[in-house]
């Protein structure tokens, strides 16, 4: 039963399709594969949020207790781009380790994802903002080994204009922080962030990554001219997962329609819609 | 490979566990931060079979490098090689 967003069939609703380091990806919406009530939830919400791209973390196999269900078993690797993170990471040492470590298990899986990685250093564990200098160190050397790096960081214009320079294939600023639901708290900063990064480069993926809270969040991160979301708390702790994951899919194409077609200005008087000449009675002019 | 593949008993007194115990040919290497011993003579792909890993989706890591899945079998293990044996889980 199709109860998702309607079908883009009209020829007036095209789209080039969301590119990143030299793969298509059919949406822009981005998912993360943490915090579902089970793999089968997991499953459904992929599906109903239209993503082709999730993401996954690299962690040491459980050696202690009998090995369970593998993530593999429920992610068609033919299906969906893998995007591993470096997820946990406080140093740009341990990010490089482990954004290697998911290169080596996705280029078994035959994996696009393979060179990709999502690289997260984190700064502060209560806050899990990224610490700007490791993550352009991680950056930095993570593209001299030949890794698309698409990178968190926060809505700082001039550290994502850095990232850039230092090659990531993209710079994914965060709304507010990880897991938070906050939303997107500097709208005008992500409007520097795209103006610093796009200006002269209309075609570089700019993602927000992180604080999602609810659908029109995406919708108002995409309304800025943002090129995709990366979501994963707002759907999987929702508490109808599957159904916030329809929202999400929803917003991100209303969102990326609105930016396409062009908002008015905000005005700070009123606008009639009706004619204003021709009214019965005795007309109000304003001075 | 035959041998067992078991965790190392660390001493009840905290001190490390010997990089090598001479007497049976055995060797400690550290596996996921936790030490195991080892036949003497074990390969990186011994230690995945003996662990029950093979066949699973995994990558391997020892001494801070990545070992591809193809070369495991030719990869000896030293004593006191620091291992990681990641998979891919769930995340954001």
């Amino acid at each position: 039963m199709a109860v998702g967003p309607v079908p883009v069939v009209d020829a007036a609703l095209a789209d080039r399709p969301l590119r990143v380091a030299g793969l298509t990806l059919a949406s822009r919406l981005v998912v993360g594969t943490g915090k579902y009530p089970s793999m089968a939830s997991m499953v459904r919400c992929l599906e109903a949020a239209g993503a082709d791209c999730v993401t996954v973390a690299v962690r040491r196999e459980r050696l202690v207790t009998a090995a369970g269900e593998n993530i593999l078993e429920f992610l068609d690797p033919a299906r969906y781009t893998l995007l591993p993170n470096t997820a946990g990471c406080y140093s740009a040492d341990d990010a490089v380790r482990v954004a290697r470590l998911g290169r080596e298990l996705l280029r078994d899986l035959g994996n696009p994802g393979a060179e990709w990685v999502k690289l997260e250093v984190l700064g502060d564990p209560k806050t899990l903002l990224p610490d700007p200098v490791g993550t352009l160190e991680a950056t930095a050397r993570l593209v001299a080994d030949g890794f698309a790096v698409l990178v968190y960081t926060s809505d700082d214009p001039v550290v994502a204009r850095r990232l850039k320079a230092a090659g990531a294939a993209s710079v994914m600023p965060a709304g507010s922080p990880i897991g938070s639901g906050q939303g997107i708290l500097n709208p005008a900063n992500l409007r520097i962030c795209l103006e610093m990064l796009k200006g002269d480069d209309p075609d570089y993926p700019v993602i927000v990554d992180a604080g999602v809270g609810t659908a029109s969040d995406v919708a108002a991160a995409m309304e800025l001219g943002v090129d995709g979301v990366l979501l994963n708390t707002a759907i999987a702790l929702a508490a109808e997962p599957e159904r916030m994951a329809h929202a999400m899919r929803a917003a991100c194409f209303a969102g990326r329609q609105a930016f396409l077609a062009g908002r008015i200005p905000r005005r700070l008087y009123a606008s009639a819609s009706s004619p204003v000449d021709g009214v019965i009675g005795t007309p109000r002019h304003t001075e | 490979m035959s041998g067992a593949i078991e965790p190392q008993r660390v001493p009840s007194d905290g001190a490390e566990p010997r990089g090598r115990s001479p007497a049976d040919g055995q060797s400690v290497v550290t596996v996921n931060g936790t030490p195991r011993t080892v036949p003497a003579g074990a390969t990186a792909h011994d230690l995945v079979v003996a662990l029950g890993l093979a066949g699973r989706p995994l990558a391997v890591e020892i001494d801070g490098r990545v070992v591809p899945r193809a070369r495991l079998a030719g990869c000896m293990l030293k004593s006191g090689s620091v291992i990681e044996i990641v998979t891919l889980v769930g995340g954001g």
